[in-house]
C-alpha cells in the first residue's frame, strides 16, 4: 500500500463531515499514516478462502414480536433538539440535491 | 418513441409493509399521526439504542418473496452510510450483497414477463418539510423534520432491466401493486407514498447493448410514470441524435412541467461505505418459518386472473376489463360459483363486474348462493335481465335470499298469454318495423323488446319475447 | 467494607443504605477536585435511591443482592434525566430519555448509582486523557494515569468513592485501567450483558463489566447485570450464569497457558509478576504448559481497523440535529461540519478517518476486509489453543501506570497499551484482570487470565486463587 496522501485524508475528513485545518491535515495525515503502516503486516498474509467475522458468535433470526409497544413524549424529545419549531426538528437550509 | 429506437426499463419499487410497529423497535408504524409522536430511543438513532428485528416484517418479506417466485435465502444486513437529516443515525440500515429475496418474476397480463433481480428490506427515513417560498427543497430557509416515519419497514423490489415501453412500466407497477396488496404486505397506496417507484431508464438501437441510464425519482402515480418514461427516453434519443452522449445522474420529474431535470451527477455520488450492521445477526429463516408464510398467502393475482379467463371463451376487451374488476375487489367467487352452477359466465361475470362491484361493501350481504339463485331465475326466464339487476341490488342492501325479494317486489313473471299479447299489439303498433325483421332484419328484435319493455315496465323476459317474436314471424 | 459484605449488613438492618451513601459521598467529596473522577454526582436521585432502599428493609421487603452498595458508572451508560457525556463536547448537557439495561438491573438489585465517572472521549483511549472534561488521576500517583478508557470508574473503585463501578471494555477499557489501579476488572464474553444503553463505540467488541476490589464483589456485579435482553439482539440467549457459587472451585487439575505473546515487550517487573502468578497457580494445583499463539501479534493492527471502522458509523449520528451541541452556521452541511469539528477531539477524529479510510471504496478489501479475516484467524487460534488448556495467562498491560503526557503525543505507542488485552475483543470471548503484587515505584500489575466464551466462573475461581495467593 502506498502512502497515505493529504488529499486522501482531505477526502475522508469531507466524508465525515469534518474540517481541518493546514496543519491539522499535515499532523493527521503523518499519524494515520504510521497507524496505517502498522497494519501493512496485515497486507502480507495470505488470506485467501478465511471468512470474514463481522460477528464473535453465531447467533440467528433474532426478531421481536410486531406489537406497539410505548413511545416517547415529544415535549421531552424536541426540548433535548438545538432547535425545534411546530414539533418538528429544525435544521437550517439544505444545500445540494433537490429532492 | 421513434423508429429505430428502443427503450430499456428497471424499477425499483419501495414498499412500506402493514406491520404494526416499525422494522427495528416497537414504535406504531402509522401514516398521518401528529409529528413526532411515534418515536423512541431507537428510530431516534439516540446514543446507545439498539435495532431489533420485527419478525412481521420478516414474515411480510417472504410474502412479497414468494408471490415473486424469488428464491428465498439466508440474508444479512448492512450499514449505508451518508449524512442526511431525514436518517437519524445518518445511516441507513439496508440490506446488501444478501438479500432475503432474489432471482424472481413477474407475469403481467399481457404476457410478458419481467424478472425480478431481488427485494430485500430496509427502513424508511424521516421526512422534511421545506420552509420557503416555494415548498421545495430549492430556495427553503428552513426545514423541518418529523421522524414518525425514520424506521417503518420497507421492502425495495428492483426488477431486471426487461422493461421495453412505458406502457409495460405502468402494467407492471399495476400488477406489482395488485400482488402486493394481495400477500396483506402493502397497502399500494401511491399517493401517500406507502409505494414509490423510480425508474432506471436508457435508449439503444435494436440489439445494441445497454445505452448509459439515468434514474427518474419523484413518480407518484402510475400516469407520471409513464409520462416520465416516455419523456426521458425521447430526450435521450433526441440527445444522441444530436451527436451528444447520455451522462449517468439522478433526474427528478417535475409533474406540472412535465420534464426530467438533473438532481445529481452519479460521479458526485456518495462512497456509502457499505458493512455489516453488528448490532444485528444473520436471518435465516428455517423451512419451517418460510412454509408457514408460504401456506398462510392467498392465491395471487396472475393465478386468479387466468382462472377467471378460463371461464370465457374468446374472451373481449371488456371482460378482460371487467375480471381486472373482479380481481381488484376480489369477487372471484361470484364468477366462479355462477360457472361451476353452469350458468353463462359472461352474464355472471357482467353482473358481479357492474352490480357487484357497484355496491359498496355489498358484497358482505351478498351470498354466492343468493347470486346463484338470482343468475338461474334470470336463465329460466323467471326474471327479466332488468328485474335480476333489480334482485341484486336488493340482496346487496339488505341481504336474504333472491325468492324473498322476488316475492316482496311482485316479480311474479308475466302469465306467457299476458306475454303473448303484449307482443301482438306492438306488433300491429308497429307495422313497418314488424315487416322489415319478417323480411330478416334481425337486429328489429331490440327494438321490440324495448317496447315490450316499456308497456310491462321491464317485467318481461327479454328471451321470452324473442321466442315469441320467432313463432310470429313463422 | 467490600460490596458483598455491606449489601449483607444492609439486608440486615445493621446498615442503612443512606449512611452507605454518606460514606461514599464523603470519599468523593474528599478528593474529586483533585482526581477528576466523577463528571456528575447524581445526590439527589442515588439519596432517594437508598432511602427506597432503606424503606424496604424497614417493611420487610428484600432489595436484592445489592441492596444499599454505591455504585459508579462510566459516563457512557445511559441514565434517564441525568447528564450523559461519553466525555464528549458534542453531547455536554444531554439527559437521555431512557435508561441502560444495566443500570435498570443494578437498581433493581438494590444498588444505588452515585454518579457518572470520566472516560476518554467516547472510550477511545488508554489513559483518560482524551476526555473533553480534563484527565483522571491515578487515586494511588496522581502524576501518573489510571488507565483508559474507563479511568473513571477505576479511580472511582481504587479511591473508595464506590465499592462497585462499571465500565466498558472495547479493547481493554475496563482491563487496563483495573490492572493500573490495582483492582479487579472484568471483560465479560460478548453478548453476556446488555448493551443496550452504552454509547456505542465499537459495537461488535464493546462489552460492559464490573470493577470491584475483590473478585468476589466483581462476581456478584456480574451476576446482577448478566443474562438476556430482549432489547440487544446480540445478547445470549440464557439467563446469568451462577458465578458466586463457585468462586472457590480452585484450580486443581485446570491446565493454565502463559502465554508468551502476552508477555512479549512488556516491562521486567511485570513479566515477573505473570511468572509469579504461574507459579502460585500451579501450587494451587493447576498444571502449567508455556505456549505461543502466533495469531495475538496480529491482534492491534486488526483491531485499530475494524474498531474505528465501527466508530465511523456509530459516531455519525453527531450532527447537531436532535440532540447534543450544535454549531450554528447558516447551511446544513457547514452545521454538521461545525458541529463535528468542534464538538470532537482529536483521537476522536483520528478514529473517525481512520475508520472512514478503511471502509472506502477501493479500500475496504485491503483494510477492514482483511482485518475480519484475521479476525476468523483469531478466533481459530484461541479455539486451538483451548483445546490443549483451560485457562490463558498473561500480562494485562505491558507496564504500571504511567506518567500524564507520556504516549499522548503519538498515537500508535498508546494503542500499544491494549496489545495484551485486544485479542478477546476481537474473539468475543472472557478475560479477567486481577492484581497481582506491584513493580516500579510500588505500583500495582494487574495479570490476565483468558478463557473462552461464557468461562466466567472458570477465570474468576482462577482470579480468586491468585488473590489469595497475592
Ligand atoms: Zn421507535
Amino acid at each position: 500500500m502506498s502512502r497515505l496522501s493529504r488529499d486522501e485524508v482531505a477526502h475522508v475528513a469531507h466524508l465525515a463531515r469534518l474540517r481541518l485545518s493546514d496543519e491539522e491535515l499535515t499532523t493527521f495525515t503523518e499519524q494515520l499514516g504510521q497507524v496505517l503502516e502498522h497494519a501493512a503486516d496485515l497486507q502480507s498474509l495470505d488470506l485467501t478462502g478465511v471468512p470474514p467475522t463481522a460477528h464473535p458468535f453465531e447467533l440467528r433470526n433474532v426478531v421481536r414480536p410486531d406489537v406497539v409497544g410505548e413511545s416517547l413524549d415529544p415535549a421531552e424529545v424536541l426540548d433535548a433538539a438545538p432547535d425545534a419549531e411546530d414539533g418538528r426538528f429544525a435544521v437550517p437550509r439544505i444545500l445540494g440535491e433537490d429532492l | 418513441m421513434k423508429s429505430g429506437w428502443e427503450m430499456v426499463v428497471g424499477l425499483e419499487v419501495h414498499t412500506e409493509l402493514r406491520t404494526a410497529t416499525k422494522l427495528f423497535c416497537s414504535c406504531a408504524n402509522e401514516f398521518g399521526a401528529a409529528p413526532n409522536t411515534h418515536v423512541c430511543p431507537v428510530c431516534l438513532g439516540l446514543p446507545g439504542s439498539l435495532p431489533v428485528l420485527n419478525e412481521r416484517a420478516v414474515e411480510m418479506a417472504m410474502s412479497i418473496g414468494f408471490a415473486l417466485r424469488c428464491t428465498i435465502a439466508p440474508s444479512t444486513f448492512h450499514r449505508k452510510n451518508y449524512f442526511y437529516p431525514d436518517m437519524p443515525k445518518n445511516f441507513q440500515i439496508s440490506q446488501y450483497d444478501l438479500p432475503i429475496n432474489s432471482s424472481g418474476y413477474l407475469d403481467l397480463p399481457d404476457g410478458s414477463h419481467v424478472g425480478i433481480e431481488r427485494a430485500h428490506m430496509e427502513e424508511d427515513t424521516g421526512k422534511s418539510t421545506h420552509l420557503g417560498a416555494s415548498g421545495r427543497l430549492h430556495g427553503a430557509e428552513r426545514s423541518l423534520v418529523d421522524y414518525n416515519r425514520a424506521g417503518v419497514p420497507l421492502v425495495e423490489i428492483v426488477s431486471a432491466p426487461d422493461i421495453r415501453s412505458a406502457a409495460q412500466a405502468r402494467l407492471y407497477v399495476a400488477e406489482l401493486r395488485r400482488v402486493l396488496i394481495a400477500t396483506g404486505a402493502s397497502d399500494g397506496r401511491m399517493e401517500e407514498g406507502s409505494l414509490r417507484v423510480d425508474a432506471n431508464v436508457s435508449v439503444r438501437r435494436p440489439g445494441a447493448p445497454f445505452g448509459t441510464r439515468c434514474e427518474i425519482k419523484n413518480l407518484n402515480s402510475l400516469r407520471s410514470l409513464q409520462r416520465a418514461i416516455d419523456y426521458e427516453a425521447d430526450r435521450q434519443i433526441e440527445l444522441i441524435e444530436d451527436g451528444g452522449t447520455v451522462r449517468q445522474e439522478t433526474r427528478h420529474w417535475d409533474e406540472s412541467t412535465g420534464v426530467t431535470s438533473t438532481m445529481r451527477v452519479k460521479e458526485e455520488a456518495e462512497d456509502y461505505r457499505y458493512f455489516r450492521e453488528p448490532d444485528l445477526v444473520d436471518l435465516a429463516p428455517d423451512a419451517a418459518w418460510r412454509d408457514r408464510v408460504a401456506a398462510a398467502l392467498p392465491p395471487m393475482p396472475g393465478v386468479r386472473r387466468t382462472a377467471l379467463l378460463q371461464h370465457l371463451v374468446d374472451p373481449t376487451d371488456a371482460q378482460r376489463e371487467a375480471v381486472e374488476v373482479v380481481l381488484d375487489l376480489d369477487l372471484d367467487r361470484y364468477v366462479h360459483g355462477a360457472a361451476e352452477a353452469g350458468l353463462d359466465a359472461a352474464t355472471a361475470l357482467a353482473r358481479t363486474a357492474n352490480e357487484v362491484a357497484g355496491a359498496e361493501d355489498g358484497a358482505d350481504r351478498l351470498s354466492v348462493e343468493a347470486f346463484i339463485g338470482t343468475l338461474r331465475l334470470e336463465a329460466s326466464g323467471q326474471l327479466s335481465a332488468t328485474q335480476a339487476k333489480t334482485v341484486l341490488a336488493d340482496l346487496l342492501a339488505e341481504g336474504g335470499a333472491p325468492e324473498e325479494v322476488v316475492a316482496r317486489r311482485g316479480f311474479t313473471q308475466l302469465a306467457s298469454d299476458a306475454l303473448d299479447g303484449i307482443v301482438d299489439e306492438v306488433i300491429a303498433a308497429n307495422a313497418d318495423e314488424w315487416s322489415r325483421y319478417r323480411d330478416g332484419d334481425d337486429k328489429l328484435a331490440q327494438f321490440f323488446i324495448g317496447q315490450v319493455m316499456a308497456r310491462t315496465r321491464g317485467q318481461a323476459n327479454g328471451k321470452a319475447v324473442v321466442e315469441i317474436l320467432r313463432s310470429r314471424r313463422g | 467494607m467490600s460490596a458483598i459484605d455491606l449489601a449483607a449488613s444492609v439486608r440486615r438492618g445493621e446498615v442503612t443504605a443512606t449512611d452507605a451513601l454518606a460514606t461514599a459521598l464523603r470519599a468523593i467529596d474528599a478528593r474529586n477536585d483533585e482526581l477528576n473522577v466523577f463528571l456528575h454526582v447524581d445526590r439527589d436521585g442515588a439519596e432517594a435511591r437508598a432511602r427506597a432502599v432503606d424503606d424496604a428493609v424497614a417493611s420487610g421487603r428484600d432489595p436484592g443482592p445489592l441492596a444499599g452498595v454505591p455504585v459508579a458508572l462510566k459516563d457512557n451508560l445511559c441514565t434517564r434525566g441525568v447528564p450523559t457525556t461519553a466525555s464528549s463536547r458534542i453531547l455536554e448537557g444531554w439527559r437521555p430519555p431512557y435508561t441502560a439495561t444495566v443500570v435498570e438491573r443494578l437498581v433493581a438489585a438494590g444498588a444505588v448509582p452515585v454518579g457518572k465517572t470520566n472516560l476518554d472521549e467516547f472510550a477511545m483511549g488508554s489513559s483518560t486523557e482524551t476526555s473533553a472534561f480534563g484527565p483522571t488521576r491515578n487515586p494511588l500517583d496522581p502524576e501518573r494515569v489510571p488507565g483508559g478508557s474507563s479511568g473513571g470508574s477505576a479511580a472511582a473503585v481504587a479511591a473508595g468513592m464506590a465499592p462497585l463501578a462499571l465500565g466498558s471494555d472495547t479493547g481493554g477499557s475496563i482491563r487496563q485501567p483495573a490492572a493500573l489501579c490495582g483492582i479487579v476488572g472484568v471483560k465479560p464474553t460478548y453478548g453476556l450483558v446488555s448493551r443496550y444503553g452504552l454509547i456505542a463505540f465499537a459495537s461488535s467488541l464493546d462489552q460492559i463489566g464490573p470493577f470491584a476490589t475483590s473478585v468476589a464483589d466483581a462476581a456478584l456485579c456480574l451476576e446482577v447485570i448478566a443474562g438476556h435482553d430482549p432489547r440487544d439482539t446480540t445478547s445470549l440467549p440464557e439467563p446469568a450464569p451462577a458465578l458466586v457459587d463457585h468462586l472457590d472451585d480452585g484450580v486443581a487439575g485446570r491446565r493454565v497457558g502463559l502465554v508468551s505473546e502476552l508477555v512479549e515487550g512488556a516491562d521486567a517487573d511485570v513479566v515477573a509478576q505473570v511468572e509469579r502468578a504461574a507459579a502460585a497457580l500451579e501450587a494451587a494445583g493447576a498444571q502449567v504448559v508455556r505456549l505461543s499463539i502466533p495469531e495475538l501479534r496480529l491482534g492491534l493492527s486488526a483491531y485499530y481497523l475494524i474498531a474505528p471502522a465501527e466508530a465511523s458509523s456509530n459516531l455519525a449520528r453527531y450532527d447537531g440535529v436532535r440532540y447534543g451541541r450544535r454549531v450554528a452556521a447558516d447551511e446544513l452541511g457547514a452545521m454538521n461540519e461545525a458541529t463535528r469539528t468542534l464538538g470532537f477531539g482529536d483521537e476522536v477524529k483520528r478514529r473517525i478517518m481512520l475508520g472512514t479510510y478503511a471502509l472506502s471504496a477501493g479500500y475496504y478489501d485491503a483494510y477492514y476486509g482483511q482485518a475480519l479475516k484475521v479476525r476468523t484467524r483469531m478466533i481459530e487460534a484461541f479455539r486451538r489453543a483451548y483445546e490443549q488448556v483451560d485457562v490463558l495467562l498473561g500480562a494485562t498491560a505491558p507496564s504500571v501506570a504511567f506518567r500524564f503526557g507520556e504516549k499522548t503525543a503519538n498515537p500508535l505507542a498508546m494503542y500499544l497499551s491494549d496489545v495484551f488485552t485486544i485479542p478477546t475483543n476481537l474473539a468475543g470471548e472472557a478475560a479477567v484482570s486481577v492484581p497481582f503484587g506491584t513493580g516500579e515505584a510500588g505500583l500495582p500489575i494487574g495479570v490476565q487470565l483468558l478463557g473462552p466464551g461464557r468461562s466466567e466462573a472458570r477465570l474468576l475461581a482462577a482470579a480468586r486463587v491468585l488473590e489469595v495467593a497475592s
